[in-house]
């Protein structure tokens, strides 16, 4: 699965009558099965642009090609989980997947255990790998990923990290995950895009050619290297 | 306590348990009493129905548009604030004295508390929770079932709860008025005679009832419903 993105413009309107341009001129392509990470500061409209290509936000100047059909699926920040129904249920809910499929899913994030409690007695860290199962479980074409790992511990974000990697890798989805951690981003994806702060613009659209397994410790320093200066860069004009 | 009552205050105040007993006795026996209580009990089922169903989708409607809230808001507060007595005159005598314009004369009393109650109910339905339903492409029944229900579940609930006392005291007055059978009827020919045995003879059979009703179907399903709460402590 391809996706295509362009967005001249995107702007809210806040409460005070005021138009806030949020994103600008952001225009980068996915190839399929590629992982993607989304870099930028705080509040340079990363959330916003997922939203806008996950389809929830339609009201911006550009446009997101996607093959159609496709199946999205979703991490929001939040789990955004039904309170009301067990892990499995939420698993099912959204599911095009078998009953094994669900329970191999479920295994990959170490949910097996909990699959019949209710979301409410979950830590952050499960209801969140819950989310995560949850949208491996419709079987996307496209991942989106909104910090998956945000105020989680250092050890269990990068478990997590692995064990979203297996899946990816596994699953062939296309993958484009937001995060505001350099290391992360290099860590996980083959492909960098990197947004300026408020209003977001395209700084880089880096692709990593090394195969992560070869990446060694000192391309990992200078890529990280690379684009930190550049956030650096771009905060001082 | 009722048996010293009984005894202290004469017995056209206050009979004693056992008559009341007696009278309850004689009554089934006649079979009256279960016509009588059968007939209100109809009544009290199908406004509730009615009133509960016809409230949810006002309500519904109204918390989801703004300009549906203008409309019916004004309709509203006049309704809930129109005595229930004067709703029952007037449809008796704009509909006759008839079972359609008793049941309606119900339904228009109970109606307006169920659409507030379910208007705020859709209020604080969760929007990030329906964003995630529109991401993940849930058919429309499926995002009814499993995401908008459940959080109409405690205001469907407390709906109901307050609905069927409410519904279940205004039939015996529209029963009074205008009806020829039905506990409210009885009641209404024990006030003409003063006869408080047979009041309260129907009176308790029925309070009951209600009772089981309440704590056998209204309290079960509302455990049922909110059975995913952590319960806190206690």
């Amino acid at each position: 699965m391809e996706l295509e993105v362009s967005i001249e413009r995107k702007a809210l309107r806040t409460a005070s009558g005021q138009t806030r341009v949020v994103l600008h001129d952001v225009a980068f392509s996915l190839r399929k099965g590629e992982i993607c990470a989304l870099l930028g500061p705080s509040g340079c409209g990363k959330t916003c642009l997922l939203r806008i290509i996950s389809g929830l936000d339609s009201d911006f100047e550009g446009r997101i090609v996607l093959p159609s059909p496709h199946r999205i699926g979703m991490v929001f920040q939040e789990p955004r989980l039904l309170p009301w129904r067990s892990v499995v249920q939420n698993l099912r809910l959204v599911g095009s997947s078998s009953e094994n499929d669900l329970v191999e899913i479920a295994a990959a994030l170490r949910l097996s255990d909990h699959l019949d409690h209710f979301p409410g007695e979950l830590s952050l860290g499960l209801a969140r790998r819950v989310a995560i199962a949850r949208a491996f479980a419709v079987k996307p074409d496209l991942l989106l990923l909104d910090e998956p790992f945000v105020s989680l511990d250092a050890a269990l974000a990068a478990r997590l990290r692995e064990e979203l990697l297996a899946l990816v890798l596994k699953r062939k989805a296309t993958t484009l995950i937001v995060t505001h951690d350099v290391e992360e981003a290099i860590s996980l994806a083959g492909q960098i895009v990197v947004l300026s702060a408020a209003p977001g613009r395209l700084l880089a659209d880096r692709t990593i050619e090394t195969p992560r397994e070869a990446l060694t410790e000192g391309g990992a320093v200078k890529i990280k290297n690379d684009i930190v200066s550049l956030i650096a860069k771009a905060a001082h004009c | 306590m009722w048996q010293l009552g009984s005894g202290i205050a004469s017995t056209g105040t206050l009979p004693a348990p056992l008559a009341v007993m007696s009278v309850i006795g004689a009554e089934a026996r006649s079979g009256a009493l279960f016509v009588n209580l059968a007939a209100t009990l109809a009544r009290v089922a199908a406004s509730f129905v009615l009133a509960m169903a016809l409230g949810t989708a006002l309500g519904v409607a109204m918390g989801r548009n703004k300009s549906i809230d203008r409309l019916c808001d004004p309709l509203l507060i006049v309704l809930l604030n129109l005595p229930a007595l004067v709703v029952i005159v007037l449809a008796y005598i704009w509909a006759g004295l008839n079972e359609a314009a008793a049941i309606a004369a119900v339904v228009l009393n109970k109606l307006p508390n169920t659409a507030v109650t379910l208007r705020e109910g859709t209020r604080a339905l969760d929007e990030s929770l329906d964003e995630m339903a529109r991401v993940f492409n849930l058919p429309l029944g499926a995002k009814v079932r499993h995401v908008v229900l459940p959080q109409l579940g405690p205001y469907l609930a407390a709906a109901m709860r307050s609905g069927l006392s409410l519904v279940w005291k205004i039939v015996l007055v529209v029963e009074l008025l205008g009806r020829s059978n039905g506990v409210g009827f009885e009641i209404g020919i024990a006030f003409q005679l003063f006869d408080v045995t047979r009041l309260l003879a129907y009176a308790l059979p029925f309070v009951g009832l209600m009772l089981a009703i309440e704590s056998f179907v209204v309290q079960p399903v509302e455990r049922h419903v909110s059975r995913w709460r952590p319960s806190h402590g206690a």
